[in-house]
Formats: C-alpha cells, sequence, structure tokens
C-alpha cells in the first residue's frame, strides 16, 4: 500500500459545448477500494470510464500501473489487459455461454490454452457462487447470477485493478445483495477497486476512500468515517441526507 | 381444510378441445351468416380456378415443348457425352448432403423423407416413361444414404469432414464442368456451351458466395473510423445501389470489351458473374450495416473492458450477433439474387430463361409460351423455397430472436 497505481492529474472531458469533467486529480493506491458518488450527471461514470479508456480525456493525464494513457493503441491495450470492468448492464455476449463469455478474454487476449482458461474460469464461477450455470446462456440467467457472470467475467483477465459502474443499479433489490457479497468479499481479497455506487452500506463497509463527485468535479473525499460523520462541504452533506433519509 | 386446499392446488390439465370435421368448419368458416357467404364466395372462386388448373395441366397444355428439351433446360448445350461429369457432381452433393444431415441434425426427418422420395418418384415416372436415365436418379438417393450412413459410422470425423468437403466441393465443381486440355480425360468445355438450370445455379452460387463475404467488409468499412475507407465503401455502395442490374450486366457485355486492350478478352459467363457480385454485394452490404446497427454499445465497451483488438472483437462479438439477426433478410437477398440472374438472359447468356426463349423460337412450338413458363417458374420456386425454408431450420437452431 505504498506506491500509487492510478495517478490522474486535472482531466478534463467535454461532449460537444458540456463540460463534463472539469480537471480530477486523483490518486489510487495499490488494493485500495475506492467508492465514488454523488448526483447523476456529475461525471462519476464519464470519470472511471477514462481509466480504461472507454471515454476519452482531452486534457491531463492518466498513469494506470505505470502506463500513460495516450493514443498509442499499445498503451491502450496493455491498460484493458490490467484494468476489468463491470457495467451497470452487465454487457454479457447473448450469443456466449456463461463459460465461453468467461474465458474469451483469457483465450484471446492472454492466450491462454483453452483447458487452462477453463480451469480458472471455473474457479472463478465458483467463487461468485454460480458454478452449475457454467454452460448455460446469459438470457437463461437472473440479472444477479448475470452480473456475477460479468465480474468473473472481468475477473478471468486477472486485472490489478477492477472498475464497477453502478454495478447494483440495474437489479431488482433482493439481487442487490447476491452481487454486493461478491463484491465485499472481492475487496478483502486487496485488489484495487473504484466502484460507483449508491450502496452506502457497501460503502460504509469496505471503502478504504469515498469520493464526493458534482457537477464534473471532486468535492470532497476521505475515510468513510470522516465523509459519513464530519463532512465539510454543504453539497455532500445535502446529497448524504438525501440518499440516507429513506 | 389443508387437505382440502392442497387438493385444489394440484395442477390441473388444460382443458381439451376436441376437432370434429363439423366442429372445424363451424368454427373457422361458417360462424356467422357473414362469413358463411364469404366461404361460399371465396369456396367457388377457388374450386372455378383449380379446375382451370387442373384441366389446362392434363388436358389441355402440350408438355411435348417440356418433355423434349429436357436436356437442355438443365443443361444448355453441355455435350451429352459429358453428361456423367454432371452426374458425377451432384451425386458427390448428395452423398455431401447425406453426410451433414447425420452430423447436423443426428436423424432422419420429414424433410429428409421428402428429398428422399422426390428422386425416387422422378426415377420411377421416368421408368414409365420408358427413359434410360431413371436409374442415375435413383443412384442420387443412394448415394445420400451412403453418406448419411458414412456419417453415423464415424460420428467423429464428420462435422469437420463435412465443412472441409463442402469448401472443396465449389471449386471442385467449376475444375470439372470446365475441365482442362482438348483431349484427355475431362476436355475443357467452353462457357459458351454452359446453360440451362447449370448456368443459372452456378451464377448465382458463385454470386453468392463471393458478395457475402465482400458485402460483410464493405458493410464493416462504411462502420470504420478511418476516412479514407469509409468514403471508398459508401462511393461503392451508393453508386452500386443508383444502378439497375441489367446496366451493370449490358455494361459488362457491351462497353467492357472497348475499355480492354487489343487482343485480351475476359470470358462472357466470368463478366455476367462479376456484374451480379459486385451488384448484390452494395445491398448485401446495407443489410449486414442494418445487423451491425442493432448491436447494443454496451457490447462493444464490454469487448474492448475485456481488451480485444478491433478485429477480434468484430469477429467473436459483433458480426455473429450482428448477422444473426439479419438471417431473414439475406436469405430474402439469396433468393432474389437467384431470380435475378434470370436478367442474363437478356444480354444472350443461355442461362433457364435464355433458354427457355430459345427453345420458344423454334417454330414447331409456336404458341407454346405458357407450358415453357409454368415449367421454369416451377423450378425457380423449387429451388427458392428450398432456401427460405432451410434459413428458417437455421433460424431456429441458432435461436434468433431470443437473447
Amino acid at each position: 500500500m505504498s506506491e500509487p497505481i492510478i495517478t490522474c492529474r486535472d482531466v478534463h472531458k467535454w461532449y460537444g459545448q458540456f463540460h463534463a469533467l472539469r480537471g480530477i486529480s486523483l490518486e489510487v493506491k495499490k488494493g485500495e477500494v475506492i467508492v465514488i458518488f454523488g448526483p447523476s450527471g456529475s461525471g462519476k461514470s464519464t470519470f472511471i470510464r477514462t481509466i480504461n479508456r472507454l471515454e476519452e480525456h482531452q486534457k491531463g493525464t492518466i498513469i494506470v500501473d505505470g502506463i500513460e494513457l495516450t493514443h498509442d493503441v499499445r498503451n491502450i491495450a496493455a491498460i484493458r489487459k490490467e484494468v476489468g470492468m463491470v457495467f451497470q448492464q452487465f454487457n454479457l455476449f447473448p450469443h456466449l455461454t456463461v463459460m465461453q463469455n468467461v474465458t474469451l478474454g483469457p483465450i484471446q487476449v492472454r492466450k491462454w490454452k483453452k483447458e487452462k482458461s477453463e480451469e480458472i474460469s471455473m474457479q472463478l464461477l465458483e467463487r461468485v457462487g454460480i458454478p452449475e450455470q457454467a454452460y448455460k446462456y446469459p438470457g437463461q440467467l437472473s440479472g444477479g447470477q448475470q452480473q456475477r457472470v460479468a465480474i468473473a467475467r472481468a475477473l478471468a483477465m486477472q486485472p490489478k485493478i477492477m472498475l464497477f459502474d453502478e454495478p447494483t443499479s440495474a437489479l431488482d433489490p433482493e439481487m442487490i445483495k447476491e452481487v454486493l457479497d461478491v463484491m465485499t468479499e472481492l475487496a478483502q481479497s486487496g485488489i484495487t477497486m473504484l466502484v460507483v455506487t449508491h450502496e452506502m452500506g457497501f460503502a460504509r463497509a469496505v471503502a478504504d476512500r469515498m469520493v464526493f463527485f458534482d457537477q464534473g468535479l471532486i468535492i470532497e473525499s476521505g475515510t468513510p468515517e470522516d465523509v459519513f460523520y464530519h463532512p465539510k462541504e454543504d453539497r455532500t452533506k445535502l446529497f448524504l441526507s438525501q440518499i440516507l433519509s429513506h | 381444510m389443508t387437505t382440502q386446499l392442497s387438493s385444489v392446488s394440484e395442477v390441473l390439465p388444460p382443458p381439451t378441445e376436441r376437432y370434429t370435421i363439423l366442429g372445424w368448419l363451424h368454427k373457422n368458416l361458417f360462424s356467422s351468416w357473414f362469413n358463411s357467404i364469404l366461404s361460399i364466395v371465396a369456396g367457388s372462386f377457388v374450386a372455378v380456378v383449380l379446375v382451370g388448373i387442373i384441366k389446362w395441366v392434363f388436358v389441355s397444355a402440350q408438355w411435348a415443348v417440356v418433355n423434349d428439351n429436357i436436356a437442355l433446360y438443365m443443361k444448355g448445350q453441355y455435350p451429352g457425352a459429358q453428361d456423367w461429369r454432371l452426374w458425377v457432381l451432384i451425386y458427390l452433393a448428395a452423398l455431401l448432403v447425406g453426410l451433414m444431415w447425420s452430423s447436423y441434425f443426428h436423424r432422419v426427418d420429414v424433410i429428409a423423407w421428402v428429398l428422399v422420395s422426390i428422386f425416387l418418384v422422378l426415377a420411377i415416372w421416368l421408368l414409365l416413361l420408358g427413359k434410360a436415365a431413371w436409374w442415375k436418379l435413383l443412384l442420387v438417393d443412394g448415394f445420400g444414404i451412403v453418406g448419411f450412413s458414412l456419417g453415423q459410422r464415424f460420428p467423429n470425423v464428420s462435422k469437420r469432414l463435412t465443412i472441409l468437403l463442402l469448401l472443396l466441393y465449389m471449386p471442385l465443381v467449376l475444375l470439372i464442368i470446365r475441365g482442362f486440355g482438348t483431349d484427355g480425360f475431362i476436355p475443357q468445355i467452353g462457357t459458351n456451351l454452359w446453360g440451362g438450370l447449370l448456368l443459372s445455379l452456378l451464377l448465382a452460387i458463385i454470386g453468392i458466395v463471393f458478395s457475402f463475404p465482400i458485402g460483410v467488409l464493405l458493410a464493416l468499412g462504411r462502420q470504420s473510423q478511418m476516412p479514407a475507407l469509409k468514403t471508398l465503401s459508401i462511393i461503392y455502395i451508393e453508386v452500386i445501389r443508383g444502378v439497375p442490374l441489367i446496366t451493370l450486366l449490358f455494361m459488362g457485355q457491351l462497353m467492357l470489351p472497348f475499355f480492354l486492350p487489343a487482343g485480351i478478352s475476359i470470358d462472357r459467363v466470368i463478366r455476367a458473374v462479376v456484374a451480379i457480385i459486385m451488384f448484390a454485394a452494395a445491398y448485401m452490404a446495407e443489410n449486414v450495416r442494418g445487423g451491425l446497427q442493432s448491436i447494443p454499445v454496451g457490447q462493444y465497451e464490454a469487448a474492448d473492458a475485456i481488451g480485444l483488438s478491433g478485429y477480434r472483437k468484430m469477429l467473436n462479438i459483433i458480426l455473429p450477433q450482428a448477422l444473426r439477426t439479419v438471417i431473414p433478410v439475406l436469405v430474402g437477398q439469396f433468393i432474389g439474387l437467384f431470380k435475378d440472374t434470370s436478367l442474363v438472359a437478356l444480354v444472350g447468356l443461355l442461362d433457364l430463361l435464355g433458354i427457355a426463349r430459345g427453345i420458344l423460337a423454334n417454330p414447331s412450338y409456336i404458341g407454346r409460351q405458357l407450358e415453357v413458363f409454368v415449367f421454369i417458374a416451377l423450378i425457380y420456386w423449387i429451388f427458392s423455397y428450398a432456401m427460405s425454408y432451410a434459413a428458417r431450420r437455421l433460424e431456429i437452431s441458432l435461436g434468433v430472436g431470443e437473447r
């Protein structure tokens, strides 16, 4: 837990005229679990999507695992190898079985043998609790199961960093817990995680640091303790009171 | 109380509907006085038309124009002494179909029986007419059955072998039909002698086989980020789509020779095939593009996030889903392409339609247009329907529509 694995300095992003990220600077240490929260449209999803270049930043520097994100496709490819991502809408490949979804990256990108990839994938499916679904298609699974497959798929590349973009927002309430349990176990395993979520219980339990986004800026960051009980900024207080009141 | 409840909650079978002929008639044709009138009017119309058709087919039509020229319809002026080459190819095809059936469908179903009985019936018919070719047709069934049992005997090798053989079959067909050298085992037979159904099928199959990958590449080109590639693809697609196929065929047959240096000439059939491929590829590209656009952005993002390179993403994630959604449209286009090959008759090639026109030009067949055109229409229909049926089976087996 010493040197930063992700360094962002003054990151800006525009969509046409709209200034989505207005100078984000953040350092993430190896093994750190960071929860990013804030109102919708505040740029939190955009920000974590710049880290694996699903969105291009137009100004500033992003360095991931010692590699700077530039237009060089080799750098982008190298970073994507080390960064796994879990989406709000799961984005599983519907024409492939669960097993094929999970082994695709290891076989095609890591160039591992099929047998080795399937062995590792099976272990991961056991870890997320659905080994018995390995040969079904995503469409046959519940939302919670699909999201757990998506987590296994990202983990199969053995990434150093995991990005979660609102992983429970599209789930029915009774399925949120099964996904959060997997994420909690993952957080305790020591992998670096950036999680965009409004699950404050999860944040309190596992986050090393919480970062509050609003209008494309980091308004406040600190330990869950600080942010929950001693927020400095009014906007943070207001937002927390809104999401915690119900 | 609880016991009563549990007995009630037992799953009841759905109420059975009893079908009787009268019941069916009442329900579907005579449910109200208005429907009854409609049924009677429509029924009598159908009856009149049917009687007319049957009368024409069995009484007034003179089928000699078809019967006497069946070889011409099938293969044009391809020399009779070389017919065995075509039969060999047909037997190989039958063998392959049998092999495919056992390795992909695993069982003999209704369609297999229909296929087998078509050839059986044709063979018996020829036998009754006293023609010598009947056993050749029977052999088609024989080879099909041999292929099927081979597939059953060696289930482990058959799947890959079938694909390999299918890939080898196409070039083999062209090689054997064309031949090489002047004398020898299989002397060369110029394309000017290829004709009839043989030529139509060759034009259609080569057109489909080549225009499909070119169309996919054009669709990807049109979607690509590279401006030069994108512009070229758009220009190609829009120019070709703005021109009727017949124009392309005429340009190929009449104008191309002017642009080529003296002494160089390209085979007429090849010129027609190239025109068909160019034309079909542009339409194929637009259909495939439709499929590409139906893929959600999330699929691209998920593939990117895993770290798949551009072409691996296309090959593994995007194209399989995109093509699967456009199978119905693509098959519609294949069928259209098959029927469009009849346009080559207008530039002087003797395909099925060209041969038909040639036969009708013979003074002894004056007034026999209806027989001839009904006959070739039936042939076009059989092949088109077979394609459409095969596509529906493919769709079901690929699970189109269920994600």
